[in-house]
């Protein structure tokens, strides 16, 4: 973790900065794709050292924020039942469904259990042989390897007591389809260093080529989003459609095979409806066929079949800010009717939520004390 | 027949052989006497204790009396660094010392869960002893109850503290001057963290303990040394950030914070980095801050170098006129952001 300090360094800051409005003739607008670096720009204030001609639009990259309401109704459903343990990443916790949202069960007695890794849950399955252990797969390619080890060893094991509820997205799809909207204006992007550090960024080349939009690869440190930003504004202003990696500390093109492979076997893609957008082919994940045993939704089937489509908060924007339409105070619900303690929508609540992100250091309006 | 001993409607178990409490032992019968005997009395005696009154007492001196209470609910029970006993001694006697108050005696209250080992609430005991003895508070009276399996937590402990503040000191949020400077006495969120790794049986690089320490002789040193202390708040459940905000508005001024100033150690601060929490949020529980005089910041610092519980002083901002009682945050990279208060528990992230 000594990265933390070289990256957050003030003099490379505003040396950066300087590059950018050099750099900036015209008004462009990025989007930073990956909800982590929302909140480095928000918790920053990285915006606030760019020239007014740039406009950084925030992107759905949470995977906690496009899970959809239908999902989470049935990962309440799954966590309420006698005899399961339900096992979630902790931000989950507090999104709500059409029927409220996890804390609620288990304030109601659900067992439901915070973990930290796909690993940790295995292991609670091993530990209690007479409980079911659920667990709510959530997450983009980044944590898909270590869902699919934990199904690869339970399988190994002959452990049947374990099984996901898969919530995963796919990062590229969701490019595309905002990319493809009649809306967009998006002009280049800044692609998630952490999902690359899986996936390589092979896949990007193609899309960057068939949008003409030029795409940086680019971390979580406030420095890498600043030369994320630098690289990318080079790229528009220079008329080049490339996609560059500024993480390279983390990231090959290739990616990590082994990662990639274990997903492989594990899971294949699926059509997945992302919270307040709607359905994107194949921009999630599902079970292969040949570990259904795993899989939640085959496993409880009679208790969920009963569970009627979720309807989301009709007050809430979150597609719209999920999408780049609209930033997060400008949703008249922001901050009145929907706050961390009684949110509409997930963005309200995810820790890489956007509107978490303004509604924790902006609140109050920004300032330059 | 053998008549040896009469009929006893209390379990006729002695205390060595139960190895667990049992509800009996709440019961007013002879098995809880065995256990006020045999595990308090054991550990806390002292004159006051032993006198087995109903209460504790004692003369009173002219002078401010600060009195004050906290309930301890740990999950674990012992962590690296301490345990609930230690901190139940120590977070009573810091809320008196933040009151600039010489804290004199503490209660102690149990509630105890059926089942509880006994060799577990020995151990608990016997940390709270051992750190009312360094602390050098006595601990003269208490209570004990016992609750059905699955109503408790294996063990809740309540403490209250009485302490005399001395003549001519005020400690307190409607004592901070508009120019006053804001100092921390050590490095942030190693109590949390600590907690959180053994809860969820996270290893991070490098070992991190609690903090866990009573502030009282630093406080006494400090007031002792002629520092004008205005304010002080011990940084507990929602850290550094939530006790600025509580004094930005107890206070009504506004607050300018220095992120680069705030000391995190390294292995606190990965541990954050990976799990998504904010360290300025971390629970502490043996730091705390001060408000004095812009003029004695380096007197102040001074002092609290001489004592082991403040590890890495150090002066963190200053008051601000501008648009009280806002927190403002000067962040590593020089931009300004608001240090609000969170709106519940910080949730590890995803990824
Ligand atoms: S502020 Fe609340 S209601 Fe508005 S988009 Fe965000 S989550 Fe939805």
């Amino acid at each position: 973790m000594k990265y933390v300090d070289e990256f957050r360094n003030r003099a490379v800051a505003t040396a950066l900065a300087e590059r950018i409005k050099k750099t900036v003739r015209r008004p462009w607008s990025i989007m930073e794709v990956c909800g982590g670096q929302t909140h480095a720009i928000v918790r920053f204030g990285l915006d606030s050292l760019l020239p007014p001609n740039l406009t950084l639009v925030h992107g759905p990259g949470c995977p906690v924020c496009v899970t959809s309401v239908s999902l989470i109704d049935r990962a309440v459903c799954l966590a309420s039942l006698p005899g399961v343990i339900f096992c979630s990443f902790g931000d989950m916790l507090r999104v709500p469904g059409s029927r409220g949202d996890l804390f609620g069960v288990k304030a109601a007695g659900g067992d439901i259990r915070i973990i930290y890794s796909p690993l940790d849950a295995l292991e609670l399955a091993r530990n209690n042989p007479d409980r079911d252990v659920v667990c709510f797969a959530v997450g983009f390619e980044t944590t898909a390897p270590a869902w699919a080890m934990a199904v690869t060893q339970a399988k190994q094991a002959g452990i049947t007591n374990f099984s996901l509820l898969i919530a995963h997205v796919l990062v590229p799809p969701a490019m595309e389809a905002i990319l493809a909207s009649p809306q967009n204006r998006i002009q280049g992007f800044l692609a998630a260093g952490h999902v690359c550090t899986v996936m390589g960024y092979e896949e990007y080349e193609a899309i960057a080529q068939r949008y003409r939009v030029p795409i940086v690869v680019t971390g979580f440190e406030p420095l890498d989003v600043l030369e994320g930003i630098a690289m990318l504004v080079s790229q528009l202003e220079e008329g080049r459609v490339e996609v560059e990696n500024q993480y390279v500390r983390s990231v090959s093109r290739e990616g990590n095979q082994q990662a990639k492979s274990v997903v492989d076997r594990v899971f294949e893609p699926a059509s997945r409806i992302w919270r307040g957008i709607g359905e994107i082919p194949a921009s999630g994940l599902r079970l292969k066929s040949s570990y259904n045993t795993y899989n939640a939704e085959l496993k409880f089937q009679p208790d969920l079949a009963q569970l009627a489509d979720g309807v989301e908060d009709p007050e809430c924007r979150s597609g719209l800010v999920l999408q780049g339409l609209l930033k997060p105070p400008d949703c008249p619900a922001f901050g009145i009717r929907c706050t961390p303690e009684q949110p509409l929508g997930a963005p309200m609540v995810s820790s890489e939520g956007a509107c978490a992100a303004y509604y924790r250091y902006r609140s109050h309006a920004t300032r330059d004390a | 027949m053998t008549q040896s001993k009469s009929f006893e409607p209390a379990c006729p178990l002695p205390i060595s052989a139960t190895k667990t409490v049992q509800l009996a032992h709440g019961g007013g019968g002879r098995l809880m006497q065995e256990l006020i005997q045999g595990v308090f009395m054991r550990a806390f005696h002292n004159p006051m204790l032993d006198s087995l009154h109903d209460g504790a007492i004692w003369p009173v001196e002219k002078g401010t009396l600060a009195f004050t209470t906290d309930s301890y609910v740990v999950r674990p029970l012992f962590f690296p660094g301490g345990d609930i006993g230690s901190l139940a001694v120590n977070g009573t006697i810091n809320d008196l010392a933040m009151c600039g108050a010489k804290p004199l005696y503490l209660s102690a209250g149990f509630i105890l869960e059926e089942g509880l080992s006994m060799e577990v609430l020995r151990r608990v005991v016997n940390s709270m002893a051992e750190a009312a003895r360094t602390a050098g508070v006595p601990i003269v009276t208490g209570d004990t109850k016992v609750v059905d399996r699955g109503k408790g937590d294996g063990i809740f402990i309540n403490t209250a503290g009485v302490g005399v503040v001395p003549a001519g000191v005020r400690v307190l949020p409607t004592s901070i001057q508009p120019d006053d400077a804001i100092l921390v006495s050590g490095h942030l969120g190693s109590h949390g963290v600590a907690v959180l790794s053994v809860r969820e049986g996270l290893t991070f690089d490098g070992k991190v303990e609690s903090d866990s320490a009573p502030l009282h002789h630093i406080v006494s040193d400090l007031i002792q040394s002629g520092i004008e202390i205005h304010c002080l708040r011990d940084l507990t459940r929602g850290g550094l950030a939530s006790a600025l905000n509580e004094l930005a508005t107890a206070a009504k001024v506004g607050m300018v914070v220095e992120e680069a100033a705030i000391p995190v150690q390294e292995p606190v601060r990965g541990a954050c980095e990976l799990l998504g929490l904010d360290p300025l949020y971390v629970a502490n529980e043996g730091r705390f801050v001060a408000m004095v005089p812009a003029q004695q910041v380096e007197a102040a610092l001074a002092v609290m170098r001489r004592h082991e519980v403040a590890n890495q002083p150090a002066h963190i901002g200053m008051m601000t006129d501008r648009d009280p009682p806002l927190v403002v945050l000067r962040t590593v990279v020089g931009t300004h952001r608001v240090l609000d208060l969170l709106s519940g528990e910080q949730l590890p992230r995803i990824c």
